[in-house]
């Protein structure tokens, strides 16, 4: 095949077509830029992409709830215009062992009622923590937003921002502090055990400060990741949480579409093979088959790794910044299941059709459950008794499965990349019959309702959304990397060592989750760059 | 099971549902309230006003602390002097956080020398199983197992004369006694949230329909109305009485300081015993506010009629008042600059006369202030004159006597 070299210049090439890079690009055309978004494979959405695995049966199939994507991207960029909606999911029930639950709804009251009935202290406790935690993440917000600066820069722009920071902390007030003080330090564990008596009420909770690291809820730093759940919390009926109409790849299509309509031009089936590097600078990409492609400007929505060891000759870089890219932890911790039923699961603690069905169920009956879990990993097993977070998106959107039939999505924790003897069908297939003979538990009839089932492992994300170590977030949510260490000390703000060379994606500051905000904030960095 | 995704409902609920016909439902604590039986409220406020009101207030929570130490813990986390309670006394209160900034508020019954009642808006365990601690007592909470009913009006003693064992001729003001109602054993305190003659009565649940039934039939003779609480919301602004959440903000709820209010601020100065022995939580504050007065007040306010008949009249329309009392926020100006706000507004049917609860910087919160209260007159924005008075609006002799 003989391989051409365009003479079409962009003005910016964006590799990876994730749902970060569609919005950065989106931006940048949105102010006057010639932006070519290159993507490996055939769809765009990276891992925020659905998927018909069965016929008829929609499986949203690697992230599968939009956590925290940003109001004012949707209104930027006119999502709902371009079909985004985002549809509730107004509760999580924990199945527990004695046949019992414990639900949180929708509903302040009904909430406290539920909790009630287990402990009349931890409902109390479960007001007042929301309330603190609304609080401190409320307090802490602002930071997400931020270009983090460097504290040991002398630039004036990183002056001026940590003066701001400074000033913000101060005007926060003793309490707030010491509870961010505390907060960033503790254990998930440690936190909950201060506020609660009830097992799957830690459990549960704990659950969020776990998913996408390689830690326990015993690990310090944990606890700084509930807080994060709280960020979407304080907008009340104004966050974007919740399941997105034709999951989560109904999200990228809309932003894709945004993208086009703004001018965008995205290739599909092209597989980055480097960054052209001219006198020192980021000039262009080469692809695979020998395509070459130039432009002012290449930004990557890629991994930490593959964007700065893979694309780019380590030659090229700082021996102390490729250094510390090797370090950063991408360990994936996770994998999914997704399955097609032909009957909704039924739960013996709440049978028949009901509210649990429509929104998350949580397998997390205590802190000890999951730190056991996660005890396997540790050595390179995964969870024999896994965390598990199941959503039945059909039944938020009927469009998802055929008729009477249903999808469900289970997103499973601990399934280590590094697996003892590595990954292998075997393997995959044990992992899958743990995850259902898990599930069976508390809801016997899934397995006779199984029409086809997807496994997913690390190694699998990493195959086919191409994320190194297979991390949900590339790259672990550790608080030694996040703002201004992520993914790189002095290398946050969205800037690389190579100049012309950008990075907006998950493993960069404010980190995962299908949020945009790095590829939205990137973008801004590139506009404020240029000249 | 499915009745866990509903709102809870009181003890009275198998009587409430029938009666409410215009199926006017509020939320009140998490459980569902009647806001009114009839299509309107009138009817229900003058039963509080003229006759006899009968209303359910299940949803109060309700708490007993019993134990050597009870009297102690509850001394702790209020600045009233709970020590010189004599048993059978009542006393409304409030409490606060270390820095005096208003929790809740509620009422202490003294039921023997080691047990109380406590009543509250919000749920309160935790606040009290923390201050107890190495103390003697046991704080259980009662909401749930507890029916209580308000039976507020004029007409309200002879009611419960005509169904109780013991008549209620001797029971003063703010004072409990046991008695037997319809041969139910209850306790019957006279107290309320009207600011009229009233009595509130505390039973078991399994007693609640069978006193619901005598006091309806007792009362048949003497004009008794079943009352829902947005009746019970106008008589209590009339009544100078607050509510939290709605003319107040928990110190543990707020957002902002500026969202606290201190027992002070909430005039509750004659509720806050400074002279009493020992610690209490928020004591030093409030020691050092009440030296200094407090820089905000709840008062009341009494708009001008003619003066809103005149922004009317301006626009070609006669006055036009809500039917019940409004719970926004209503800007409150003085030579043109915003010195308060009002929490709530209401329409007082007795007094013929438009009147709010209000919050006022220093030192407009004196009685006689003149200010204006933002109107919205055929969607534009008006000041209504108005005049800074002392509360409450209204209270008549019997209240007391």
């Amino acid at each position: 095949m003989e391989a051409q070299v365009t003479s079409a210049r962009y003005d910016v090439i964006v590799i990876g077509g994730g749902h970060n890079g569609l919005i950065a690009a989106a931006y940048l055309s949105r102010a006057g830029k010639k932006v070519l978004v290159l993507e490996r494979r055939e769809i765009v959405g990276g891992a925020a992409v659905t998927e018909e695995i069965f016929p008829g049966y929609r499986f949203t199939e690697f992230s599968y709830v939009v956590s925290l994507l940003r109001p004012e991207i949707i209104r930027d960029l006119e999502l709902p215009k371009h079909g985004l909606k985002i549809l509730p999911l107004p509760s999580t029930v924990t199945p527990l062992d004695n046949g019992d639950y414990l639900a949180a709804w929708d509903d302040h009251d009904l909430t406290r009622r539920e909790l009630y009935r287990h402990s009349p202290r931890d409902a109390e406790a479960a007001d007042e923590y929301s309330r603190v935690m609304a609080r401190a993440a409320k307090a802490i917000k602002p930071v997400i937003g931020l270009v983090p600066p460097d504290p040991s820069s002398l630039s004036w722009r990183d002056v001026r921002g940590l003066l701001k920071l400074g000033r913000y902390g101060a005007s926060l007030g003793e309490k707030e502090i010491y509870r961010i003080a505390k907060l960033v330090t503790q254990s998930s564990a440690d936190l909950l055990d201060e506020w609660f008596e009830l097992d799957p009420l830690k459990g549960t909770k704990s659950a969020s400060g776990i998913i996408g690291t390689f830690l326990g809820p015993r690990s310090p730093g944990t606890a700084y990741v509930l807080l994060h759940h709280y960020m979407g919390e304080i907008d009340g009926a104004f966050r974007a949480w919740g399941f997105a109409k034709n999951g989560t790849g109904g999200v990228s299509a809309a932003i894709a579409s945004s993208a086009r309509a703004l001018g965008v031009e995205i290739r599909t089936g092209a597989t980055v093979a480097k960054v052209i590097v001219t006198g020192g600078r980021a000039t262009g990409v080469a692809l695979e088959n020998g395509d070459e492609f130039s432009a002012r400007v290449v930004m990557s929505a890629a991994d930490p790794k593959r964007t700065f060891l893979q694309f780019v000759e380590p030659g090229h870089l700082p021996g102390e910044f490729v250094d510390a890219i090797r370090a950063f932890r991408v360990r994936g911790s996770s994998g999914k299941v997704n399955i097609a039923l032909s009957e909704l699961p039924q739960f013996t603690c709440l049978p028949g059709e009901g509210p649990l069905h429509r929104g998350a169920i949580s397998i997390s009956p205590s802190i000890d459950y999951i730190e056991r879990a996660y005890d396997e990993a540790k050595y390179g097993q995964f969870s024999r008794q896994p965390y598990i977070d199941m959503i039945i998106p059909s039944m938020i959107d009927r469009d998802m499965a055929p008729p009477g039939h249903h999808v469900m999505s289970c997103f499973v924790q601990y399934a280590p990349y590094d697996v003892e003897g590595g990954w292998d069908d075997a393997k995959r297939e044990a992992f899958g019959e743990t995850v259902i003979r898990t599930i069976e538990r508390y809801a016997p009839n899934i397995r006779r309702a199984i029409v086809g089932k997807q496994v997913i492992t690390p190694k699998d994300i990493e195959r086919i959304a191409g994320i190194t170590g297979g991390n949900i977030f590339h790259g672990e949510l550790l608080l030694h990397q996040l703002f201004f260490l992520r993914p790189a000390p002095q290398w946050a703000d969205f800037r690389t060592p190579l100049p012309g060379y950008y990075f907006g994606a998950s493993g960069a500051h404010p980190g995962g989750g299908v949020m945009g905000a790095a590829g939205k904030l990137a973008a801004h960095e590139i506009l404020a760059d240029w000249r | 099971m499915t009745d866990l995704y509903q709102l809870k409902r009181t003890p009275f609920h198998e009587r409430t549902s029938r009666l409410c016909l215009p199926q006017n439902w509020r939320r009140w604590a998490g459980h569902i309230a009647v806001g009114s039986y009839d299509l309107g409220i009138e009817r229900e406020y003058w039963a509080i006003r003229n006759g006899a009101a009968l209303i359910d207030v299940s949803p109060l929570m309700k708490y007993l602390v019993e134990g050597r130490d009870a009297a102690r813990l509850l001394h702790r986390i209020t600045p009233r002097n709970i020590h010189r309670m004599s048993v059978g006394q009542v006393v409304y209160t409030g409490w606060c956080d270390e820095d005096g900034k208003m929790l809740d508020d509620g009422t202490i019954t003294r039921l023997g020398e080691t047990s109380f009642r406590l009543t509250s808006a919000e749920p309160s365990l935790r606040w009290l199983h923390m201050n107890a601690v190495g103390m003697e007592v046991t704080v259980t909470e009662r909401t749930e197992q507890m029916a209580a009913l308000s039976l507020q009006g004029p007409k309200s003693r002879a009611v419960l004369n005509a169904c109780c064992a013991t008549p209620l001729d001797g029971l003063k003001y703010f004072r409990m006694a046991p008695n037997l109602l319809a041969g139910r054993a209850v306790t019957i305190s006279r107290t309320g949230y009207t600011g009229d003659l009233g009595y509130e009565i505390w039973m078991e649940v399994a007693d609640a329909l069978p006193v619901w039934d005598a006091l309806l039939a007792a009362g048949n003779d003497y004009g008794i109305v079943p009352c829902g609480i947005l009746a019970m919301d106008m008589a209590r602004v009339e009544a100078g009485l607050f509510m939290l959440d709605v003319d107040y903000t928990a110190a543990s709820h707020a957002w902002i300081p500026g969202q606290k209010s201190t027992p002070l601020e909430m005039g509750l100065g004659w509720a806050v015993n400074l002279d009493k022995p020992g610690y209490f939580v928020g004591r030093r504050a409030l020691e050092r506010e009440a030296r200094d007065g407090p820089a905000w007040k709840l008062v009341g306010l009494e708009v001008d009629w003619e003066g809103l008949e005149r922004l009317y009249a301006e626009a070609g329309l006669p006055p036009q008042i809500p039917a019940m009392a409004v719970r926004a926020s209503l800007p409150i100006l003085k030579d043109g600059r915003q010195v308060g706000y009002a929490s709530t507004s209401t329409w007082s049917p007795v007094l013929k006369k438009y009147i709010a609860l209000v919050h006022l910087e220093r030192p407009h919160y004196e009685p006689g202030t003149r200010v204006s209260l933002e109107v919205t007159v055929e969607h534009h924005r008006r000041h209504a004159p108005a005049t800074v008075v002392a509360l409450p609006f209204y209270e008549p002799e019997w209240k007391r006597k």
